[in-house]
């Protein structure tokens, strides 16, 4: 009888647990969701062609947004040329060369460290380091400077992922042919993981191109009359501009701000879903 | 007499030289981009001791960590900071009091109560949350947030440290779980099957045996969730309406130390002592999260290694 109720309570206690573990999960849905809907019903309204090929006017009151999605491109693909090299090889070190010591457990200690510093941290380090120290001045090099080095961790940690996950018979066979070492991971092992690393890569700087505290002092700025023409020149940036607008022009125009954010949010989460599904569409080609 | 080989053996000597020396050279390249992280993190640490030193010898540091008065710009200016510390404490007090609960409970129901498919939906909904920008969550709680806080709470302006830190533990959620949920995948098979086959239920398996046995990666969870939300700038720029002064209760204004920053430098005099005390502030908060994160890393690491057997 004891027995049975002991039972009779753990089924409670389980039936209580499932529902309610259950509720909280589907109430971080409902969340995820009404910001979703909350962003496209608010934003969809703006997108015509002149809201994404003219200037902003009347400090972004009125006009497009041009020159600030153009500004975050130019942004986004600098930082993704200084990002990938560096972060490709310092992942092809991490899988290929480094050592198992001490330093070695240093370097992940630092790059799982260089992920948690805060992004306005970043943004101190851009203004002391490569707008004032090195002379960039306010510019869009020194801004993607800035979100490389942010970027860094992501791109590392993918390429080493990517790349252990590559058989040691592929690199053996190479390496048995003739192949020097250096010349079986260019050739052979960096292609076949080739997948891993661009999509972590993707998803990385998507992430930067959302960021705005590290170019809050290293470039972006609010009003910009033409299209930014080169490194050395400031630029206008989406996430900045939905910044500037809300805390600073009274009056914002609601429709405008809105349509930014989910030029925005479309952006990143579109290039992120692509990303994804390519390497799925990848992983399912090649099987070991 | 020649050998009719020597010609091409030289060539191929010739070429194994250069190839030799331009692997060398590639060689000292991945070195470098391998020391890379080393590099910058130590990059960071020495430009804000450098730039902070200034602060530290006119300011003084016990001064400034100590101080409950921050009015930079009056003269000579105030350089409290613990009105800025408590800002920011009071503000990650909220958020970790939504995210971590919510956080480990949906681990808990996606990791022991699913099935794949809703296991898959789950994930892409936490990677979107992730994804989408700070300075967007920000709008929305300025759109959402500030007007239900003001009217909700009869309060006479909505930006307070509540509303801050609501939106932040919404933004932590998706860290939280993920690390929580790889935590408690990371625990072996046989010690569910074990305690199933000694006949508890799913429930008293997951209580009693699978989250115990998970909860140094767990806490690492919510290490990681506390890191985040200290260090996050936007959103708590835009919605705690950033007063500067010491905070008794979480529905007052309250200014962190990200918006600080954010908010001050854009104004200061390059080289001058403002300058030099807001890179101080990003100093103490470099060293904040850097030993919050060291202390996760070392709790996760010692989970892997229990595990690895």
């Amino acid at each position: 009888m004891s027995r049975l109720g002991r039972t009779r309570q753990a089924r409670t206690a389980e039936a209580v647990a499932r529902v309610l573990t259950g509720t909280v999960a589907l109430s971080v849905v409902a969340v995820a969701l009404f910001i979703f809907v909350y962003i496209v019903y608010n934003g969809i309204g703006a997108l015509d062609w002149t809201f994404i090929s003219e200037v902003p006017r009347d400090r972004g009151r009125e006009g497009g947004i041009l020159p600030v999605i153009v500004g975050t491109l130019y942004v986004t693909l600098t930082t993704a040329a200084l990002t990938l090299p560096i972060g490709v090889l310092a992942g092809v070190y991490l899988a290929e060369y480094a050592p198992r010591n001490f330093t070695t457990r240093a370097i992940r200690l630092a790059i799982t460290n260089m992920a948690g510093v805060p992004s306005i941290v970043y943004g101190l380090f851009g203004l002391a380091a490569f707008v004032l120290l090195a002379g960039f001045g306010r510019s869009i090099i020194a801004a993607a400077l800035t979100l490389t080095c942010m970027t860094l961790p992501v791109v590392i940690t993918a390429t080493e992922e990517a790349l252990r996950q590559i058989p040691q018979d592929l690199r053996q066979a190479s390496l048995a042919l003739g192949a020097t070492r250096l010349r079986t991971i260019y050739k052979v092992v960096l292609p076949a993981a080739a997948p891993g690393i661009i999509t972590g890569s993707i998803l990385g700087l998507a992430r930067a191109a959302g960021e705005t505290a590290p170019i809050l002092f290293t470039g972006a700025v609010f009003q910009m009359r033409r299209l930014p023409d080169g490194l050395s020149s400031q630029f206008m940036s989406l996430p900045y501009h939905i910044y500037a607008q809300v805390t600073s022009v009274p009056g914002w125009n609601r429709t405008l701000v809105w349509g930014t954010a989910f030029v925005l949010v479309a952006g990143v989460s579109i290039v992120s879903v692509i990303a994804a599904w390519w390497r799925s569409v990848q992983r399912r080609k090649v099987k070991w | 007499m020649t050998t009719p080989s020597t010609p091409s053996s030289g060539r191929r000597l010739g070429r194994t030289t250069t190839r030799r020396a331009a692997e060398a050279v590639v060689r000292a390249i991945i070195y470098l981009c391998g020391w890379m992280a080393i590099i910058i993190l130590g990059a960071i640490a020495v430009f804000l001791m450098w730039n902070s030193l200034r602060a530290v010898q006119e300011a003084g540091l016990v001064t400034m960590l100590t101080g409950t008065a921050w009015y930079p710009t009056s003269s000579p200016g105030k350089f409290g900071m613990l009105p800025l510390i408590l800002g920011s404490l009071f503000v990650t007090g909220v958020a970790l009091a939504v995210c971590v609960p919510v956080g480990v409970a949906a681990a808990v129901f996606i990791s022991e109560f699913s099935g794949r498919l809703v296991k898959e939906v789950m994930k892409s909904i936490i990677e979107f949350m992730a994804a989408v920008p700070s300075v967007v969550y920000g709008l929305i709680g300025v759109a959402v947030l500030i007007p239900f806080v003001r009217q909700f709470f009869g309060l006479d302006t909505g930006m307070t440290a509540l509303t801050g830190g609501i939106v932040l533990g919404i933004m932590s959620i998706p860290t939280v779980i993920s690390i929580s949920e790889d935590a408690l995948h990371a625990v072996p098979a046989e010690l569910r099957q074990g305690s199933a086959a000694l006949g508890n239920t799913r429930w008293q398996t997951t209580f009693k045996v699978t989250i115990p046995a998970a909860s140094s990666g767990i806490f690492a969870a919510v290490m990681l969730g506390l890191g985040r939300a200290i260090g996050e700038t936007m959103a708590v720029l835009m919605l705690t309406g950033n007063a500067a002064v010491m905070p008794t209760s979480i529905f007052e204004s309250v200014r962190t130390m990200t918006g600080t920053i954010a908010a001050e430098m854009g104004e200061v005099v390059q080289g001058g002592l403002h300058y030099s005390v807001l890179f101080a502030v990003g100093l103490v908060l470099f060293t904040i999260t850097f030993a919050i994160n060291l202390a996760a890393d070392l709790v996760l690491e010692r989970q892997r290694k229990r595990w690895r057997r």
